[in-house]
């Protein structure tokens, strides 16, 4: 991975407030580097889905600044941003009116790909994903949830995309499928080299998959460690989270 | 005379009914799909407006029909002939099913499936003709549903103006006090209504799959 001046992504001082003033987010510093995957762990109503959508401008900031590749977000064309940035939601993200082959062709049919070359892109990110070809030309509904999650990984890298956001993506499988969607995302990973932010609440997952662990809590960063020193640390928040998953 | 030997021996008198009312039905069914759907797509996009365009629907509803056509007696070229005027009367009562149906089809579409669109950089018209209305086919379908058996029920009144149409021998049959001529104009445009029912309702079923 080529080492930019710029960390890949970078949060300053970002606040996200509603419409009604409660404040979702406040005061976030943050930088994502270039091919690590930054996990932002915490509770439900932590702010961490939030931050994940100030990224793609699904969300606009009511205060702050974010940075993507050096540039400011409000300078990116958003339609432009998206398209270089994969976005993995739990299982319903599938469009159930496509097939699995129209869904991962969605990005590269909107950049105007040739048909060709979307062919021959949905049939290598099949096999990268570990889905057999056959079942490129089934429905969403006709799969299983392991088979739709693995269509959404393989949709957000269709047209190669240098970042890659993830919202909880195993959150809806069973432990055993989720396990092994963990192990296969990590190798993927290894060989791919995308800088990814992935979300969830499960330290296991988080331990397993992050190059380093944000954990947040009421709309702000606690800390951010290295899974080796998120599991040593004496942080009273950390403590908290490895106890409640400790077994 | 039975109703049957009537129909039998008026059959171009009916026949030639049947397609008036079917003229005056599928015309403002058309006009009601052209103008309602825009109306409930624009809806979905500027909130503010959601309130003013399904109240004036709704206003439009409850407007007796026979007063509704003698409000537009008066308005140029549309008054001028009475089918014009029938057209447009059934028009406007078609709309609300139409721009509701609309709107809460596109609402109705899974929020997750929509971010994800927005998500993987669709713009607002490729999220629009590539996820929301495919989706919301099924629901929208099953407005124009509503609204066309409305239609050819309302039309018979039509009749009333002077448009022709099956309430034609409605009124006949009223004016004569003659049970035969009256069945003769409600057994077909019942008939009329449980086929557009029957059939749009199939195909309302095959797109919601």
């Amino acid at each position: 991975m080529p080492a930019g001046p710029h960390p890949a992504i970078q949060f300053r001082n970002v606040s996200y407030r509603l419409n009604i003033g409660y404040e979702l987010l406040r005061g976030l510093n943050l930088e994502v580097l270039r091919g690590e995957t930054l996990v932002l762990l915490g509770r439900s109503g932590s702010g961490k889905t939030t931050t994940l959508k100030l990224i793609n401008r699904l969300l606009t900031q009511s205060a702050g600044e974010i940075f993507v590749d050096g540039r400011s977000l409000q300078e990116w064309d958003v339609i432009r941003l998206r398209r270089m940035i994969g976005y993995v939601i739990q299982e319903t993200g599938l469009f159930p009116h496509f097939t699995v082959a129209r869904n991962i062709g969605v990005v590269p049919q909107l950049e105007g790909w040739s048909a060709d070359r979307i062919q021959h892109r949905i049939t290598e990110l099949l096999q990268l994903v570990g889905l057999e070809p056959q079942l490129a030309a089934r429905y969403p509904r006709e799969l299983s949830g392991g088979q739709r999650q693995r269509v959404g990984v393989a949709r957000a890298l269709a047209a190669d995309p240098s970042f890659l956001l993830m919202d909880e993506p195993f959150g809806a499988l069973d432990p055993i499928t989720r396990a092994e969607l963990q192990r296969e995302f990590q190798a993927l990973q290894k060989r791919l080299g995308k800088t990814v932010v992935f979300v969830t609440h499960d330290l296991r997952e988080a331990m397993l998959l992050g190059t380093r662990i944000a954990l947040m809590e009421a709309g702000q960063l606690v800390v951010i460690k290295t899974p080796d020193e998120f599991a040593r640390s004496a942080e009273p928040m950390v403590v908290a989270y490895r106890n409640a998953f400790a077994t | 005379m039975n109703l049957l030997q009537f129909l039998s021996q008026n059959r171009t008198e009916v026949l030639q009914l049947t397609a008036e009312h079917l003229w005056l039905v599928g015309a403002s069914i058309t006009l009601a799909v052209l103008i309602g759907i825009p109306l409930g797509i624009l809806i979905t996009r500027w909130p503010i407006l959601n309130k003013p365009v399904l109240g004036g629907a709704n206003i439009i509803q409850t407007i007796p029909s026979l007063a509704l056509f003698g409000f537009l007696l008066p308005a140029p070229w549309i008054g001028a002939r009475a089918d014009r005027l029938a057209i447009l009367a059934l028009t406007l009562y078609a709309l609300l099913p139409l721009i509701r149906n609309t709107y809460t089809g596109i609402k109705g579409v899974d929020r997750a499936v929509v971010e994800a669109g927005r998500g993987m950089g669709m713009t607002d018209g490729q999220l629009l003709w590539q996820v929301e209305l495919p989706l919301a086919l099924g629901v929208i379908i099953a407005g124009v549903r509503v609204a066309a058996v409305i239609s050819i029920g309302l039309a018979t009144i039509a009749a009333a103006i002077g448009a022709g149409g099956l309430g034609e021998y409605i009124f006949r049959g009223l004016a004569m006090v003659n049970n035969q001529v009256i069945l003769a104009g409600a057994i077909p445009a019942a008939t009329l209504a449980i086929l557009a029912d029957t059939s749009l309702g199939w195909l309302e079923k095959k797109l919601s799959s």
